[in-house]
């Protein structure tokens, strides 16, 4: 067990962590409590269902797999998809090393299995020049348990909840990401330039076919990163 | 479990974890030249933007003008400094009051 802080001290990084993901897991509700939904109507017990959650733990991932297996697309084909869907991931993952104080490799091995676009995009944007493993595990465990529980739970009694509801829902997860991205973006017009070059960039991305999706994020990600340093060298845009 | 299930949710696992895990464990972040630290330290606020553009306009199958209410409602009380939780409740509340009228 993690030691409880005592009253007069910081709050430990693991519930600070906590604290960090209720976000997440508010925002994965809906997201996966529709998967556990659709799991159903496609098919799929209920231990295949939390247990594709359990394993893989990438949304869209499990989205897309479920429409390919209504589809009768072959397990073959299914995994490539989740790969090239997923290969986004090395940015970021590289991108947090930089942020990461240093750990034991199966500690970092541990807390990686928990990098989301949504636990990436809160451990990212905090103002703590360096992140503990403490705090990213504290992060990654309440969206993780939030995704895995609320996928049985939409399994089991998903047609139940309000459609209106369920709409409204539909936008809890873009509505954190920029709820994450003003605070930066009021402070720093580097930040602005990124992340409206990179929005920019993927809207036209994703009116081509074989851009939608994956590669249009790594690409358009990419671009903007790498350009923007080009013409914007001095301001730094982490704090502290 | 049906076996071919199986294998599929393993290897979706198996593919979905490296590209996670390994820059992490690989990467020496003291050899990495200072031009690249900064092009990665830009990388969250890109792929912010490009994960909210264009999905946030796709969450209603029939309008965009949803998902930009969406946007300008998070926008807003981020803007104030809401809590994030806040940002996230007040938008879906702002939606699912919007979904309702329309019916």
């Amino acid at each position: 067990m993690l030691p409880f802080p005592s009253a007069e001290k910081e709050s430990h990084p693991f519930s600070t962590g906590i604290q960090a993901g209720l976000s997440i897991a508010i925002g994965y509700l809906p997201i996966a409590f529709t998967y556990g939904l659709l799991a159903k109507s496609s098919g799929l017990s209920l231990v295949e269902t939390v247990g594709m959650s359990v394993i893989v733990f990438a949304g869209a991932s499990q989205y897309i797999a479920l429409s390919m297996i209504g589809a009768g697309t072959g397990a073959f084909e299914i995994i490539i998809t989740a790969f090239i869907m997923n290969i986004r991931h090395l940015l970021m993952s590289a991108s947090l090393n930089e942020r990461m104080k240093d750990d034991a490799k199966w500690i970092k091995a541990i807390y990686g299995f928990l990098i989301t676009d949504e636990t990436f995009s809160v451990a990212a944007t905090r103002t703590e020049k360096k992140l503990t493993s403490a705090f990213m595990l504290g992060l990654g465990l309440i969206a993780y348990g939030s995704w895995v529980v609320n996928s049985g739970v939409g399994y089991l009694i998903g047609a139940g909840l309000p459609a209106t509801i369920q709409n409204g829902m539909a936008v809890a997860l873009y509505a954190m990401f920029i709820g994450l991205l003003i605070p930066s973006a009021k402070k720093s017009r580097k930040v602005i330039a990124l992340a409206g070059t990179a929005a920019l960039l993927n809207s036209l991305f994703s009116l081509y076919e074989p851009l939608a999706g994956g590669w249009g994020i790594i690409l358009s990600t990419l671009i903007s990163s790498v350009g923007i340093e080009f013409f914007v060298k001095e301001e730094k845009v982490h704090g502290k | 479990m049906e076996n071919n299930l199986l294998w599929m949710i393993a290897g979706m696992g198996v593919v979905t974890y490296l590209p996670r895990v390994l820059p992490l464990v690989l990467i020496n972040t003291n050899r990495i030249p200072p031009r690249l630290q900064r092009i990665l330290s830009n990388v969250p606020f890109a792929i912010l933007g490009a994960l909210i553009f264009p999905g946030i306009l796709h969450i209603n199958g029939d309008s965009m003008w949803f998902g930009l209410l969406g946007a300008c409602v998070a926008g807003l009380t981020a803007y104030l400094n809401w809590n994030i939780i806040l940002v996230v409740l007040s938008s879906v509340a702002a939606l699912s009051i919007c979904s309702f009228f329309m019916g």
